[in-house]
């Protein structure tokens, strides 16, 4: 450094004025695409899917034939198995959630709750190819196994029976539904902990004071409190599980009628854009499998608005916290 | 009284066991999963895993090696665009955008494509760099990956550098230095670690990902290191390989598996390192 401390700005400041301006609209370059990559996306597939806009309509969303010999496509066994995978994965996933969740921040003792807490979200780390090996490959020929039991058990049930039935497969939407809850289940988990944590001690203390159990403090104290933001990460779980495709792919059974069974095989809107976008010889095919995609971002679009201003509330909520 | 007394006994005690249990529930499919594909990954994996190329199908050859370099080159090309792109955009909102409407703005959006469906990305890949090409190509498998990438690492930076007090650029700058000066050369090496961080997650999420590169990169038997050609990646030969009927190709898929589940946990662990040996630090 030299000591002549009168030069330095002359000579600094020229040199760090241009360098300044291209850093920082260098920067700004690189924040507007990141920004403008969401409008893009919707703006690219909106026009590829053009096509079959045109031809099909809003009918497409709740026409069933999928025909790419005739060319007729409509979108509902794939919005409809999209949809039932990701609910089954959520009720499955959700009260399980909650549980880890509650055991990692009241009930664990402290030498268990970082290694419970990192074994969950290692669960997050294994990709979903691997997923969908285990659930192809271990987990379906096992569950064929459990398949007759349920058939038999609430297959006859008045009602929701029919929703039971099927031969033991392995395979299908109620497959899915399960491997796609293991998949949801640790971001779900991160999310609950994370906003339990946040709870303010002197509430839980007040009502251990007053006699309450652990349970009754869970209940009444903590999921009132975090009510919102739990809300949120289930919406946020529900976002990924419906976009999800690799493990869907494998074990859903990539079948392109809807049956009323969850035991029967079905499709998903990722599951059939995976399966059949290189085989699409026409270009309404490919335009059909494009505009599921749309559908796709629309719908986990609305999910995520949801997840987004439900964890808003909290963070308000929270104090001290960025 | 007593009724009200016991039951409410009741109801913490069924809820007390039913907590651990969610956790074994959870640790259970963990062990499954991790149990499985080691054991079958490992009693796969063989030397020639490394050596040869993709055998054609029917035959009983055994070899992945186009399909690692494949994936090698194409999360490579990715961090080539994704990790200037994020880290910059992460620069911006956190230096330049901070709490103003502009930097809101593209945090929102950005924070959206965070979920967005890998396979609409995919989708968007194949509508900029794969239509106007006319054929598949490594390059837009690459470019979906970026994509992945960019909302991880804009948002990590963004984060990690908002937690850098203001005194440490207020003291560069009165030293003279100007501002691009003070981000690179003081903010960034403050944050150094937690950047890092968000890029390795980065890396960690994508080198897994298969569905945007099902028709994009698609797949390749043989050796390419061509980026305007299709290439093999990893993740669609395991895909293709566990859907096939051959059982050595299963065998290799799971060889497959494992390798990339160690590649994915190992750089997850580093990521947790790095990140607890910057908290100890400051």
């Amino acid at each position: 450094m030299p000591p002549a401390a009168s030069a330095l700005p002359t000579i600094a400041r020229p040199h760090g004025r241009a360098m300044d301006f291209c850093f920082r609209h260098t920067a700004g370059l690189a924040a507007f695409a990141a920004g403008l990559m969401l409008v893009a996306t919707l703006a690219a597939i909106a026009w590829d899917s053009a096509l079959a806009i045109k031809t099909f309509g809003f009918g497409f969303l709740w026409t069933s034939d999928w025909n790419p010999v005739t060319d007729r496509f409509g979108a509902f066994p794939f919005i409809i198995g999209t949809l039932v995978s990701s609910a089954i994965a959520m009720a499955l996933a959700t009260p399980i959630s909650f549980g880890i969740a509650l055991f990692i921040t009241e009930l664990a003792p402290r030498r268990l709750k970082q290694p419970v807490s990192s074994a969950i979200e290692l669960l997050a780390a294994i990709p979903s190819i691997v997923y969908g090996l285990w659930g192809l490959l271990v987990f379906a020929p096992a569950f064929s196994k459990i398949e007759p039991w349920i058939d038999s058990h609430l297959g006859h049930l008045p009602g929701i029976g029919l929703l039971f039935q099927g031969p033991p497969m392995g395979i299908g939407m109620f497959t899915a539904g399960i491997v796609l809850a293991i998949m949801v289940l640790p971001f779900i988990t991160a999310i609950m902990r994370d906003v339990f944590v946040m709870v303010p001690k002197h509430l839980k203390e007040s009502a251990y004071g007053l006699g309450c159990t652990t349970w009754e403090v869970s209940r009444r104290v903590i999921v009132p409190y975090t009510r919102t933001a739990v809300t949120g990460g289930i919406f946020l779980g529900l976002g990924r599980a419906l976009g999800e495709t690799m493990a869907v792919t494998f074990v859903i059974g990539n079948s392109n009628t809807l049956s009323a069974s969850l035991l029967m095989p079905g499709a998903s809107i990722p599951s059939v854009i995976a399966n059949e976008f290189t085989e699409a010889t026409t270009p309404l095919y490919t335009s059909s499998l494009i505009y599921l995609g749309l559908i796709l971002f629309g719908i986990t679009l609305v999910v995520r608005l949801i997840a987004a201003w439900m964890l808003r509330s909290m963070r308000r909520n929270a104090l001290g916290r960025p | 009284m007593i009724g009200l007394y016991s039951r409410r006994r009741f109801a913490d005690r069924v809820s007390k066991l039913l907590m651990p249990l969610a956790a074994c529930v959870g640790l259970f499919f963990l062990g499954w999963i991790l149990w499985t594909s080691f054991a079958h990954g490992l009693a796969a994996l063989r030397w020639d895993l490394f050596v040869n190329d993709t055998p054609p199908p029917g035959t009983d050859g055994i070899g992945m090696r186009n399909a690692f370099v494949g994936s090698l080159i194409l999360v490579g090309c990715a961090m080539l665009i994704g990790i200037p792109v994020g880290l910059l955009a992460g620069t911006w909102l956190a230096e330049y955008g901070g709490r103003g409407r502009p930097a809101r703005a593209i945090r929102f959006l950005n924070d959206i494509m965070l979920s967005a469906p890998s396979i609409v990305v995919g989708l968007f890949a194949y509508a900029i760099v794969v239509q106007p090409f006319g054929h598949f190509s490594a390059l837009s498998g690459s470019v979906a990956l970026a994509m992945l990438m960019i909302p991880i690492v804009t948002r990590t930076t963004d984060e990690m550098l908002a937690l850098i007090g203001a005194d440490m650029r207020e003291a560069a700058a009165a030293l003279g230095a100007p501002m691009w000066k003070v981000i690179t050369a003081i903010t960034w090496k403050a944050a150094r670690n937690g950047i890092l961080t968000g890029i390795l997650i980065a890396v960690a999420r994508i080198s897994g990902e298969t569905a945007p590169l099902l028709f994009t990169a698609l797949n390749n038997q043989f050796f390419s290191a061509d980026l305007m050609h299709p290439i093999a990646n990893l993740p669609v030969v395991i895909f293709q390989f566990a859907m096939s009927p051959y059982d050595n190709w299963q065998k290799m898929a799971w060889a497959g598996a494992l390798i990339a589940i160690i590649f994915i946990l190992t750089l997850s662990v580093l990521s947790r390192l790095i990140l607890n040996r910057g908290a100890i630090k400051s």
